[in-house]
C-alpha cells in the first residue's frame, strides 16, 4: 500500500477518525430526515395514538450502560490493562445484543397493541417508529460487527497503549449509537 | 490498519523508490480493476460516465424522434426496441420510461459520479500535494458500489415491464403502486435499490474527498493556496454529505410502501377499480424529502465545472483568477442556499404561500454569488492573453450556457410566475442548459485539460474545435426554441400533443429542436473518436502542458502509485501567478519559492523571500 501521509498530515485528527465523523453526520442527516417527516407527518392528522413499549426504558439503560463499559475497556487499553480491555468490550458486545433483543420484544408488544408496520390496519404513527427503530438497530448491527473486530484483535494483543486507533474509531462509533438511541428515545416522547 | 506501515516508509525517502518498483509487481487485476490508485479510479469512473452519458443520450434521442415527428411510423426501431415499438408506434408508457431513465443517468450517473466521482479523485491528490486519498479501499469500495448500481440500473432497461417510468423524480403515488403503470413495476423496484447503491458509494467517495483536503495538504498548502477546483470539490462534497442521506430516507420509505404495505407517501387511493387500504400517508412528504436532496442535487452537478472552469480560464487568459476570495465565499454562498431552497420546486403542491414567499426570497438570493461568480470569470478574461484551447472554449461556453441558464432561473424561482411556467418545457429548457449543458461543458472542459496528465498524450486539437463547435450550436439550437414553446404553455412529459388544437402549431419547432438534439448527440463521437484515438496515437504530452501552476503538473508524465517519485513539493504560492510583472515567464508554479523570483515578488511578499 502507497503511504498516504508524507510530511505529516496538516490536521491533528486522524484521517480515519476524521472520516468516521464525516459517516456519523451522514447518518444523523438519515435521522434527522426521518424525525422531521414524522412532525410534519405528524402536524397533518389522522395519526395512530398508542403507548410506546415499556421495553424501550430498560433499553436505554442497557444502552447507557453498554457505553459505560465501551469507555471502561478503552480506559484499560489505554493502561494496558489488556485482560480488563477484553472482558469490557466483551460485556459492551453482550448488552449490545441484549439492546437488539429487547427492541424485537418492544416490536412484539407493539404488535400485541396492534400497532402494525404495514398491511391494511397500520397507520404511519406506528410505521415510523419501526423504521426509527429498525434502522437504528441496523446500525446497530454495524456497530457490533466493529465491536467484535476489536475483539479479535484485543485477542491477539494488537489493542494497547501504543495501538490504540481502532479502539477509539469503536468508542466513538458505539458512543454516538447510544446517543442516536437517547436521542430518538427522548423524540418519541416528546411527540407523542 | 496501517499506521505503523506509514510511519516506517516516512523516514526514509528512499522507499518512495522502492514503492515506485513495487508497483510493477502488482497484477492486471490489482492495477487496473480493483486498484486502490485513485488516478485509476478517476479514469474508471471517467470510462463509466461516458458510456452512461452515450445511453442517456440515446435515450433523448429516441423520445425526441417521438415528439419531433408524433406522426410517424418507427419501424426501423424495431430491431432495437423490440415490443416496445407496436406497428411503428413507440409505446406511450415506454415513452415515460425513456424520459425517466435519461434523467436519471445524466444527472446521477453521468454528471454526478462521471463529474465529481473523476474529477475529484483525479485532482484532490495530485492538486493538494497527496500521495493518494485518505482511504483506497474506501475509495476502490466506492466505485464498485457505482459500478453495482450502475450494472442494476441498465438491466432493468432490459426486463418485461420495462424501466422505472414514473420521473426521475419518482413522485408517488404513481412510483409507490407496481399495479399503476408499467413503469412502477419491477423497474421501478430496481431504480431503488440501485440509487440506494448510488447514494452509498457517492457518500464513501465524498468523505474520502473531505477528508483527504482537510488532513493530507502538502507543506504549505493552507486553505487559501488551494486551486479554485479543489474548493469547489471540497464543497460539493459536503452538500452531498448533507443531502444524499435524506434521498435514502426518502427512497427507503417508499421501498416501504412499496413492498411492506406501510402507508408513509399513500392515502384515499382509488385504482383499476379497487379502493385501496392505505390511509394516512401523505405524497407531498416524498416531495420534501426527495427535494431536500434533489436541489442541492443540481449544485453537486454544477460545482465542480464552477471549479474546473475558474482553473482552465484563469491558465488560459494566462491571468490570476480575478477575486479568489469573492469565488470562495460565492461557493460557499451557494453551497449554504442550496440546501434551504428546495421547495421552490413545490409552489404548485399548494403550499402556504407565505411558506412560498420565503422560499422564492431564498432562491432569488441565489443569483448573487451566481452573478458574483459570472463577474469574476468575464474579470478574468477581460484584457487576458486569451490561448483559445480546446478546453478553454469549452470553458468560455460554459459562462456562456451557465449565464442563459441562469437568467431564467430568476424568472422561475418567483412562485407567481412560476405557477403558469410549471412543468411546462421551459422548466425543461432553463434546467437543461444552467445544469445540465453547462455541467457537461464543465465536464468536457476538464477532460481535455487533464488529459495529457491522465494518458501522457494530447487530445486533438482541431476535432476539439470541431466537437466544441457542433455541440455549442447544438446546445442553443435545442435549448432556446424550447424555451418559446413552454412559455406558451407547452407541458412537458406528454407523449402526444398532437390532439390538442393549441400545441398543434408548434409540430415544426419541435421537428427542429429534435433535429438540432441528433446533431448534437452525432457530434460526441466525434469527441468519443478523440478520446480512444488520442489515448494510443495522440501526440506525446511535455510535462506541463498547459504552462499551468498547479502541483499535477510536477509529478512525471505518467505518474505511478505514489504520484511522486521522490518527496512532495512544497508550496510557497497561490496557484494563480501568472503574467507576474516582472516575472522570467508568465506563470510561476506553486512550488517556486519566492527567494527564485526576487524580480518579480511584490512588496509583502520580500519578507517571504
Amino acid at each position: 500500500m502507497v503511504t498516504n501521509i508524507d510530511g505529516g498530515t496538516t490536521s491533528n485528527v486522524h484521517p480515519l477518525k476524521f472520516s468516521l465523523w464525516l459517516i456519523i453526520i451522514s447518518i444523523l442527516m438519515m435521522f434527522g430526515a426521518f424525525t422531521s417527516a414524522y412532525i410534519v407527518r405528524r402536524e397533518e392528522g389522522n395519526w395512530l395514538e398508542f403507548d410506546l413499549p415499556g421495553m424501550f426504558l430498560v433499553n436505554t439503560v442497557i444502552i447507557v450502560l453498554s457505553s459505560v463499559a465501551m469507555q471502561w475497556a478503552y480506559v484499560a487499553a489505554k493502561k494496558n490493562n489488556l485482560n480488563m480491555v477484553k472482558l469490557m468490550v466483551g460485556l459492551t458486545m453482550v448488552l449490545g445484543i441484549a439492546f437488539l433483543y429487547g427492541q424485537l420484544n418492544a416490536w412484539g408488544d407493539l404488535v400485541a397493541n396492534n400497532v402494525y408496520f404495514g398491511g391494511s390496519e397500520s397507520n404511519p404513527a406506528g410505521s415510523f417508529l419501526y423504521v426509527l427503530t429498525g434502522v437504528h438497530g441496523f446500525h446497530l448491527v454495524t456497530g457490533l460487527i466493529f465491536l467484535l473486530i476489536v475483539l479479535i484483535s484485543s485477542l491477539k494483543f494488537k489493542v494497547h497503549s501504543k495501538n490504540m486507533l481502532r479502539i477509539q474509531l469503536c468508542t466513538t462509533y458505539w458512543h454516538f449509537l447510544g446517543a442516536l438511541w437517547l436521542y430518538l428515545y427522548f423524540f418519541l416522547q416528546v411527540n407523542h | 490498519m496501517s499506521s505503523t506501515d506509514i510511519a516506517i516508509h516516512q523516514t526514509d525517502m528512499h522507499h518512495g523508490h522502492d514503492e515506485h518498483d513495487h508497483d510493477h509487481d502488482q497484477n492486471f487485476i490489482e492495477k487496473y480493476i480493483f486498484s486502490q490508485d485513485h488516478k485509476v479510479i478517476a479514469k474508471q469512473y471517467l470510462f463509466t460516465g461516458i458510456a452512461w452519458a452515450f445511453i442517456g443520450g440515446f435515450l433523448s434521442v429516441l423520445f425526441r424522434l417521438q415528439l419531433g415527428w408524433p406522426e410517424a411510423t418507427f419501424s426501423f426501431l424495431e430491431p432495437i426496441l423490440g415490443g416496445w415499438v407496436q406497428n411503428g408506434k413507440l409505446d406511450p408508457e415506454f415513452y415515460l420510461a425513456l424520459v425517466t431513465m435519461h434523467g436519471t443517468i445524466m444527472v446521477f450517473f453521468v454528471l454526478t459520479a462521471g463529474l465529481s466521482g473523476t474529477f475529484s479523485n483525479f485532482l484532490i491528490p495530485l492538486q493538494i500535494g497527496a500521495r493518494d486519498m485518505a482511504s483506497g479501499f474506501m475509495n476502490m469500495l466506492s466505485y464498485w458500489i457505482f459500478f453495482l448500481s450502475s450494472v442494476i440500473m441498465f438491466a432493468s432497461l432490459f426486463i418485461e415491464t420495462g424501466p422505472a417510468g414514473g420521473g426521475w423524480t419518482v413522485y408517488p403515488p404513481l412510483s409507490a403502486l407496481p399495479q399503476a403503470i408499467s413503469g412502477s413495476a419491477l423497474g421501478m423496484t430496481l431504480w431503488l435499490i440501485s440509487m440506494a447503491l448510488f447514494v452509498v458509494s457517492t457518500l464513501l467517495g465524498g468523505i474520502n474527498y473531505i477528508t483527504t483536503i482537510i488532513n493530507l495538504r502538502t507543506k504549505g498548502m493552507s486553505m487559501t493556496k488551494l486551486p479554485l477546483t479543489i474548493w469547489a470539490f471540497f464543497l460539493t462534497a459536503i452538500v452531498g454529505l448533507l443531502s444524499f442521506p435524506v434521498l435514502l430516507s426518502a427512497a427507503l420509505l417508499l421501498i416501504f410502501d412499496r413492498s411492506f404495505g406501510t402507508s408513509f407517501y399513500l392515502s384515499d387511493i382509488y385504482i383499476a377499480g379497487e379502493a385501496l387500504s392505505n390511509t394516512g400517508g401523505s405524497p407531498i412528504l416524498f416531495q420534501h424529502l426527495f427535494w431536500f436532496l434533489g436541489h442541492p442535487e443540481v449544485y453537486i452537478v454544477i460545482m465542480p465545472a464552477f471549479g474546473i472552469a475558474s482553473e482552465v480560464i484563469a491558465t488560459n487568459a494566462r491571468k490570476p483568477i480575478f477575486g479568489y476570495r469573492a469565488m470562495i465565499g460565492s461557493l460557499m454562498g451557494i453551497s449554504v442556499l442550496s440546501i434551504i431552497v428546495w421547495a421552490h420546486h413545490m409552489f404548485v403542491t399548494g403550499m402556504n404561500p407565505f411558506l412560498g414567499s420565503v422560499f422564492m426570497f431564498l432562491t432569488l438570493i441565489i443569483a448573487v454569488p451566481s452573478a458574483v461568480k459570472v463577474f469574476n470569470w468575464l474579470a478574468t478574461l477581460w484584457r487576458g492573453n486569451i490561448r483559445f484551447t480546446t478546453p478553454m472554449l469549452f470553458a468560455i461556453g460554459f459562462v456562456s450556457i451557465f449565464i442563459s441558464g441562469g437568467l431564467t432561473g430568476i424568472i422561475l424561482g418567483n412562485s407567481a410566475l412560476d405557477i403558469q411556467l410549471h412543468d411546462t418545457y421551459f422548466v425543461v429548457a432553463h434546467f437543461h442548459l444552467v445544469m445540465g449543458a453547462a455541467a457537461f461543458f464543465g465536464m468536457f472542459c476538464g477532460v481535455y485539460h487533464w488529459y495529457p496528465k491522465m494518458f501522457g498524450r494530447m487530445m486533438d486539437e482541431k476535432l476539439g474545435y470541431v466537437h466544441f463547435w457542433l455541440t455549442f450550436l447544438a446546445v442553443y439550437l435545442v435549448f432556446l426554441p424550447m424555451h418559446y414553446v413552454g412559455i406558451a404553455g407547452f407541458p412537458r412529459r406528454y407523449y402526444n400533443w398532437t390532439g390538442f388544437e393549441t400545441f398543434n402549431i408548434f409540430t415544426d419547432l419541435n421537428t427542429f429542436i429534435s433535429i438540432a438534439a441528433i446533431l448534437g448527440f452525432f457530434a460526441q463521437f466525434v469527441f468519443l473518436f478523440n478520446f480512444i484515438y488520442s489515448m494510443f496515437k495522440g501526440r506525446r504530452s511535455p510535462l506541463n502542458p498547459w504552462h499551468s501552476n498547479t502541483l499535477e503538473w510536477t509529478t512525471p508524465i505518467n505518474p505511478g502509485h505514489g504520484n511522486w517519485p521522490g518527496e512532495i513539493p512544497t508550496v510557497y504560492r497561490w496557484p494563480y501567478d501568472y503574467s507576474k510583472p516582472g516575472a522570467a515567464e508568465d506563470y510561476i508554479p506553486q512550488h517556486i519559492p519566492f527567494s527564485e523570483t526576487q524580480s518579480s515578488n511584490l512588496p509583502q511578499e520580500r519578507v517571504l523571500e
